[in-house]
């Protein structure tokens, strides 16, 4: 009996101790149907595609987030670039997916509703070819959800994504990029 | 000491690894489930005349023009063939996805033809697996040239099952079994319904460049006098420049629609009676709905 409630007084300090907080504040964030665009624009030809269904997961007790798209989700209005993307530059057998592993930089308090400027630093990887970097972005957190903004710049030579002299559509040497995530609890 | 000292290294090592890839894994853990169809076994929707298991995507129009010119041993005065050109020009159409319609017109016999494919067989991997494609082809025309005879009379019908394999990322191997009706031979002694068995493929030399090959061998007595046919057989270069597809080729047969190619081929390879040719194809895409989500 005493050592039951020696053990129970235990845990309560124990549980006292660590800092309370609501329940969005732990736990991981996730979704399957993120939105990324990219698009490619020069005088000649304007280029965009669509891929409704990124992969994110965000662990807010420790700030990683990894970020994971299938090459051949994404959709071009014309389906012949799409088949051109696949097979010639991005060569999607290969390389299946683009992933994105790192950490937020500044995470921002997810118990508070609120629109954050974040940055999150990792490894960027498409087309087989890994890059340090550091993407910068919006985080609004709202009513139990999380989403996340962000535009940035792929420079092709990074990844070793070649476009060859001869092509009839022009292609820009940066292509930006565009993503909306909404992540909700799992 | 120093194993274990390693041994502790590596232990370590691997988990610090495991604990950074960790998120990532979970996301991929999703991916077994997936079923990925394997996309452009062929660069066209022909492999050199005759059809491959491609079909036009959805609301994609391919503006098509061949060419095939005279025999190369006509000699120095024809140009090798360069001064005679028959054509053909279609318009292709993608209905939905894996069906498409086609319509086309050859200068030679003055031919108008219609067709369509249906893709009924995906090779797939992942997590139904299918080892083939098959496309179903249909195809009907009207050979005008001759004013005189009845309207039945200058109908044929053509059926294929296109059968065909990606072998990894080069190599493309096709088999057409062939089913031709005319309604009037033009040979006289010719028979109405010819049978004939297609194999071709494609081995890419780049990312656009590829080889083509194609040989069709028809069940009929060769060589007779009252029908002097041959069998098609061709080589060709695709050449992949973003909206365009070039396909140059050498060939025994002048004709571009099955009627022709497999049932009417004069020349013979061991003759010299060989043909330059080419096709040209635009694709345009309609789809406007997608283009706007794009934006």
């Amino acid at each position: 009996m005493k050592t039951h409630l020696l053990a129970m007084v235990f845990v309560t300090v124990l549980t006292s101790a660590l800092p309370s907080r609501p329940l969005l504040a732990q736990g991981k964030f996730a979704t399957s149907t993120g939105n990324t665009k990219f698009s490619s624009e020069t005088p000649l030809e304007n280029v965009n595609a669509e891929n409704k269904k990124s992969q994110v997961i965000l662990n807010t007790a420790n700030n990683e987030i990894a970020i994971r798209m299938n090459m051949r989700e994404f959709v071009f209005p014309n389906k012949l670039m799409q088949e051109h993307f696949n097979e010639n530059y991005i060569e999607s057998t290969k390389y299946p997916t683009a992933t994105f592993s790192g950490k937020v930089d500044n995470a921002p308090d997810y118990a508070k509703d609120g629109q954050y400027d974040v940055s999150a630093t990792g490894k960027f990887t498409v087309h087989g070819v890994t890059k340090e970097r550091t993407i910068k972005g919006k985080m609004k957190i709202e009513g139990g959800k999380i989403t996340i903004n962000s535009d940035f710049e792929v420079p092709l030579t990074d990844h070793k994504i070649e476009v060859p002299q001869v092509v009839f559509v022009k292609i820009a040497q940066v292509i930006s990029v565009k993503a909306q995530y909404v992540l909700a609890p799992r | 000491m120093k194993l274990l000292r390693l041994m502790l290294m590596l232990t370590c090592s691997t988990t610090v690894l495991y604990a950074q890839d960790d998120l990532l894994s979970e996301l991929s853990k999703q991916d077994s489930m997936v079923t990925v169809p394997v996309s452009a076994t062929f660069k066209s929707t022909r492999v050199v005349n005759g059809h491959s298991v491609e079909t036009m995507k959805k609301k994609h129009l391919d503006f098509r023009i061949s060419h095939r010119f005279g025999r190369l041993n006509s000699g120095a005065y024809q140009f090798f063939g360069l001064d005679q050109a028959t054509m053909r020009m279609g318009f292709e159409y993608g209905v939905t996805d894996d069906f498409m319609i086609g319509v086309g017109r050859s200068t030679s016999q003055k031919v108008y033809d219609f067709f369509g494919k249906l893709k009924v067989l995906k090779q797939s991997e992942g997590a139904r697996s299918i080892p083939v494609s098959v496309t179903l082809f249909g195809g009907t025309g009207v050979a005008t040239v001759n004013k005189e005879l009845e309207f039945q009379d200058k109908l044929y019908y053509s059926a294929q099952v296109l059968i065909a394999r990606k072998f990894g990322e080069r190599l493309s191997l096709q088999l057409s079994p062939t089913f031709l009706h005319r309604n009037k031979p033009e040979v006289l002694g010719d028979e109405k319904v010819l049978l004939a068995l297609g194999i071709g493929g494609r081995f890419k030399l780049s990312k656009r460049v590829s080889l083509n090959g194609e040989y069709f061998y028809t069940a009929r007595e060769k060589n007779t006098v009252t029908a002097p046919y041959y069998d098609s057989m061709s080589f060709g270069v695709d050449i992949e420049t973003g909206g365009h597809v070039f396909q140059l080729h050498f060939t025994n047969s002048l004709g571009m629609i099955e009627k022709q190619f497999i049932g009417e081929t004069t020349g013979t390879w061991g003759k010299g009676d060989i043909h330059y040719g080419f096709n040209i194809s635009r694709t345009f895409s309609f789809d406007k709905k997608n283009k706007k989500a794009a934006n």
